[in-house]
């Protein structure tokens, strides 16, 4: 496993931030530029063909206050990797990974919806288990647990239908 | 055409809403919604101790809480790095077989009555019945299980588990004959289901399926496999595999996964020995009765347990297990204190569901209908 991030670091050298290992999981923290370069490095060259998972996290006390986290899966190899970006809150926007794994679709959508995380790319950026009218960002650590929001109204759902890349096409 | 199906629909699944785009009958495209089960697992469990959040994992996945109990703890076991007692390990495992020959005997057979077979619901509900009433007698509930611990589970088994359990066996693999036998080369079902939603290889594993929809198109990825846990590489079993990945594979590779389930729980039962079923490290184990009446130590054990909660060390921990749907996982972040900092569940059918538009372009409306059945989606999962 150590093998991967020594590959990772010797081909990005500068754009890997850090590495950890702890409790048998591998971490890397790449910068947000080499993001989409070093994903398409570990779905083509390491064969990590599956993204098993994508979340954000918040760590209001950093500068870079939003994470956001990939789990891989290396479906061949049987190898898992940890890949993290993170972003301030000004500029919380991040590549999508869309193109690369079909999985991040709607688990990009889910970190937009709770984190307010923008992801550069994703072909239908909507809220997705919060209504449509909701207002804020609910896991961020400053939205309180017992705010009551108003009574949404159904949402239509044809725009994604007729807007070109919607999903689906 | 737009044709709205749900959320409050008799085939949907649980609460979630598909629209579909139709040219005629046939679907041109399709746009799912999701979210009507939203209940924030993830931000109420950020304000409950590590043990107070067992009782919302029962409420991810409903049809097999025990299994979705068992993936947190083992989670937070491997961030504490806890090891837990071998019979904890079998009863464990013990209890995701029997979560997962319940999940399936949901999946398959709601699956069927929305095809119009409707006989073989009542063949596969008698079996879970009675294996909801070995459950009932293990934990004292059908659904909100609450069943496992930090370090290992709550009570032991019931006397008699072994006969109880040989019984709901015996009876499952009759239903299943009987079930086997009404669908298996009906010419209506194999009509009604081949070819209908496959998907390839490559396109499951790009969007992240794991589980029966993955072994469906022919990937044998089982986590039991590929990543063991407890004591599965000691045990005999196979991992079915279908060939086409369309919803005859989907229902039949579920159905032999039962199968596989039933010699899983006959060999546990076997090997399974008398011992202790909770560590006995008294930071993350609640003490026993007596000691907590007795001394002062065991009371004061308790209290701190219980109103402040065991507190594992900082970092973060991604961990998996083969729930019925696929791999189920959680990530957890800690900041070194007694309340996780984050949880993140990977929800396997999350990953399954947003497939659904490729899946269901160019069929039938009544063939949408059969898909989603096929997918075993479970609304408390897809929405925690």
């Amino acid at each position: 496993m150590k093998e991967i991030l020594d590959k990772l670091a010797e081909k990005f050298g500068d754009a890997i931030v850090e590495t950890a290992s702890f409790r048998g999981d591998e971490t890397c923290v790449v910068r947000r530029e080499k993001l989409l370069d070093v994903c398409r490095y570990l779905r083509d060259e390491l064969s990590f063909d599956m993204m098993t998972d994508l979340c954000g996290a918040d760590y209001p006390d950093r500068d870079l206050r939003f994470e956001v986290v990939y789990h891989l899966y290396s479906v061949d190899k049987a190898k898992r990797l940890r890949l993290k970006v993170r972003v301030p809150q000004t500029e919380a926007v991040v590549p999508s990974v869309c193109e690369i794994w079909k999985a991040a679709n709607w688990f990009e959508r889910e970190a937009f919806d709770l984190f307010g995380i923008n992801f550069e790319g994703h072909p239908n950026l909507k809220r997705i288990l919060c209504h449509h009218e909701f207002e804020g960002h609910a896991l961020r650590k400053d939205y309180p647990k017992n705010r009551r929001g108003k009574v949404p109204t159904p949402d239509p759902l044809v725009d994604p239908l007729l807007c070109k890349e919607g999903e689906g096409r | 055409m737009f044709l709205n199906l749900g959320p409050s629909h008799p085939a949907m699944h649980g609460c979630f809403r598909v629209l579909l785009e139709l040219d005629g009958e046939r679907i041109v495209n399709a746009t799912p919604e999701i979210g009507y089960l939203h209940r924030c697992f993830e931000k109420e469990s950020e304000s409950h101790t590590y043990t107070q959040v067992i009782p919302y994992t029962d409420r991810l996945n409903y049809v097999s809480p025990l299994m979705n109990n068992v993936g947190y703890c083992m989670a937070v076991e491997k961030l504490a790095a806890i090891d837990i007692p071998e019979r904890a390990k079998w009863i464990r495992m013990l209890i995701c077989e029997a979560s997962r020959i319940m999940d399936h005997l949901v999946a398959v057979c709601t699956n069927l009555v929305d095809i119009g077979a409707l006989t073989n619901y009542w063949y596969f509900f008698n079996v879970r019945e009675m294996i909801i009433d070995w459950v009932e007698a293990l934990c004292g509930a059908r659904l909100t299980t609450t069943y496992t611990r930090i370090g290992g589970v709550m009570r032991d088994c019931p006397e008699k588990t072994g006969a109880h359990l040989a019984h709901c066996l015996k009876e499952m693999r009759k239903a299943i004959k009987d079930v086997e036998g009404l669908t298996k080369k009906n010419r209506i079902l194999i009509d009604r289901t081949r070819g209908i939603g496959a998907i390839s290889q490559k396109d499951a594993i790009s969007y992240g399926f794991t589980g029966p929809c993955l072994r469906a198109t022919g990937v044998d990825y089982d986590v039991r496999r590929a990543h063991p846990y407890y004591f599965y590489n000691d045990l005999n079993w196979d991992i079915p595999v279908g060939l086409e990945g369309d919803t005859y594979d989907r229902i039949f590779v579920r159905v032999e996964e039962m199968k596989q389930s039933a010699r899983l729980i006959e060999q546990i039962l076997e090997r399974m020995k008398p011992g202790p079923i909770m560590i006995s490290d008294r930071s993350v184990a609640l003490p026993p009765k007596h000691e907590v009446y007795g001394s002062i130590e065991g009371t004061m054990a308790q209290f701190k347990l219980v109103m402040e909660g065991f507190a594992p060390p900082a970092g973060e921990v991604y961990s998996y297990t083969e729930a019925a749907n696929g791999e189920l996982g959680f990530y957890i972040v800690s900041d070194g204190g007694p309340k996780p900092y984050r949880i993140k569940v990977r929800p396997p059918c999350y990953a399954v569901y947003q497939a659904y538009p490729q899946l269901v372009k160019g069929h039938l409306v009544a063939d949408a209908v059969a898909i989603m059945g096929s997918l075993n989606i479970i609304a408390g999962e897809l929405d925690r």
